[in-house]
């Protein structure tokens, strides 16, 4: 029987146990990960000018399959367009079967697996885990707010290229039934 | 016995209770705690049936010796009758009703509605749940909702009545009065993060606390003194949930079925060693809110005696928690307050002159 999820992206398989081992791995060097995503997005930041003149929205779908399999890879990241995983110890919290972004439910089992897939570990128990090594771990602590579902497969790293640019001039708003 | 006080009663059972200052809810809950008195809250086991009366008997045996009655919202993901109409029925007795919202079954849009609408029927406590897993009960193949989670769940109650906006940030005409609670469970890993938890769900806006079932006293002491270091007693009333165990085997049941709850064996062989284990349960129950009131920072008990209701009574007064309190009940008459009077006489008086008046 496939595992049912709350929160899956059309195209993204069922979880395999075998794919738990590379997630973990991330967790467990948090620290490094961290770092080596402040250098990535100081890059993202300084390339965002050369991204403006090529055009962004002729970079949007191949920058968002390249974070799709890396972050996949790494993270069994679920694109949920707003990624978290700088405040939640590098573990995804959309695999949580609960799709809970701000901290783990009442149900962890004593071994600290899953209420709800009892072979797997509670995706926050490794969150408050790999928080604990990082420098900036303690962004657990803030509640993050409700997720916005239209960015739902979309990519994070073209908003931080967007977010290092000046802002465009807001469009015009349509006249209704035009 | 002490009464309660005459803002505890409205003009009829079923009005809000007249406003004090402070306070975010026109409730009895909210005001019995910010008295500073230990409150006792229990769970409501809801009626699979659409006859109310089903919903008066049930809460018959709670009356007069609790604070807040919790109508649960699909707990374990079983279908029952819905929090918001069991609430809805209390209200109309003049309970004090607790009304539980889990994440699981609604969206933002239909969970902002059901808080105004629960609101206007006169409900003034809430309590945001994420929610047990669909897996867990009668309907596994129910899509699991999860739009929110129980702390954007709070920032979005508390959005609505402070800022008298939805989550979309249009307005609301008249924002909804609640008292706003959240759930712990001290006793599920990972165990250093629930402090934390907690002081997450109190900066998202919650107002008390009401724990999962507690069997452990010095883990929930290792949880307090976190708490207690980190302040959050003052911000919190925090109300830890106990109930009686019926046996032995059905502890070790509970244990190994019910999501998040944690019995230690020395609970399991005292009730095994006991010749009546249902008595025994009784008295476990008795023992662990008398222990659970001595710790600093506690504020009250949330019993869950799920199909052994009838007893909360009787384990509420043998633990003496309420001093000789008298909770709200239907057949207590208000305190007759002087000024009332006064101000009574003072109208009729004028009424008569104004209708004098009028006649000549």
């Amino acid at each position: 029987m496939p595992t049912p999820f709350a929160f899956e992206p059309p195209g993204k398989p069922a979880h395999r146990a075998d794919r738990f081992a590379l997630r973990f791995w991330s967790t467990a060097h948090a620290r490094g990960m961290e770092t080596l995503y402040a250098v990535f997005e100081r890059t993202l930041t300084r390339l965002a000018p050369l991204a403006a003149r090529l055009g962004l929205a002729r970079l949007e779908r191949p920058v968002t399959a390249v974070e799709r399999g890396l972050k996949g890879a790494l993270f069994d990241c679920r694109m949920c367009g707003q990624c978290l995983l700088s405040s939640t110890g590098m573990s995804c919290p959309m695999n949580c079967p609960k799709s809970l972004r701000n901290g783990p439910c009442g149900g962890v089992r004593a071994n600290g697996n899953c209420e709800v897939h009892a072979e797997m570990p509670c995706v926050w128990v490794k969150a408050w885990e790999g928080s604990r090594a990082m420098e900036g771990g303690d962004a657990i602590l803030v509640p993050a707010p409700p997720i916005d579902h239209r960015l739902k497969g979309g990519s994070t790293w073209m908003a931080v290229i967007r977010a290092a640019l000046p802002a465009a001039p807001a469009a015009s708003p349509k006249k209704p039934g035009a | 016995m002490i009464l309660p006080p005459v803002h505890d009663f409205g003009r009829n059972p079923w009005d809000p209770l007249p406003d004090l200052p402070g306070h975010s809810s026109r409730g009895r809950l909210e005001r019995v705690l910010r008295r500073g008195e230990f409150a006792v809250t229990a769970e409501l086991n809801p009626p699979d049936s659409a006859d109310p009366e089903e919903v008066y008997r049930r809460v018959a045996v709670f009356e007069g010796w609790v604070d807040g009655v919790n109508a649960t919202d699909g707990s374990g993901a079983n279908c029952h009758m819905s929090s918001v109409a069991i609430c809805a029925l209390l209200t109309r007795i003049g309970h004090s009703p607790v009304l539980q919202i889990s994440c699981r079954d609604y969206n933002r849009i239909a969970i902002q509605g059901n808080v105004l609408g629960a609101a206007a029927l006169g409900v003034c406590n809430v309590l945001c749940l994420s929610g047990d897993g669909v897996q867990s009960g009668d309907q596994p193949g129910a899509k699991p909702v999860f739009d929110l989670d129980s702390t954007s769940l709070l920032q979005t109650i508390r959005t609505m009545r402070d800022e008298q906006k939805f989550l979309s940030g249009r307005k609301i005409t008249a924002p909804p009065r609640l008292f706003m609670g959240a759930a712990e469970n001290p006793f599920a890993p990972p165990y250093d993060f629930r402090p934390e938890r907690l002081a997450k769900k109190v900066a998202a806006g919650a107002q008390f606390i009401q724990t999962q079932y507690c069997y452990d006293i010095p883990l929930l002491e290792r949880f307090m003194t976190r708490v207690r270091d980190m302040g959050l007693d003052e911000k919190v009333f925090i109300l830890v949930g106990v109930g009686p165990l019926a046996s032995a085997k059905t502890a070790r049941w509970m244990r190994a079925n019910v999501a998040g709850v944690h019995i230690p064996d020395a609970v399991i062989a005292r009730l095994e060693g006991a010749q009546d284990q249902k008595a025994e349960g009784k008295r476990l129950c008795v023992d662990l809110i008398q222990q659970i009131r001595e710790i600093r920072g506690v504020s009250g008990v949330h019993v869950m005696a799920y199909r052994q209701e009838e007893y909360v009574a009787e384990m509420v007064h043998d633990s003496g928690v309420l001093k000789g309190r008298k909770p709200w009940s239907r057949d207590l008459e208000p305190p007759i307050d002087l000024d009332d009077r006064l101000t009574h006489n003072l109208e009729e008086a004028a009424e008569m002159h104004a209708r004098e008046a009028a006649g000549g």
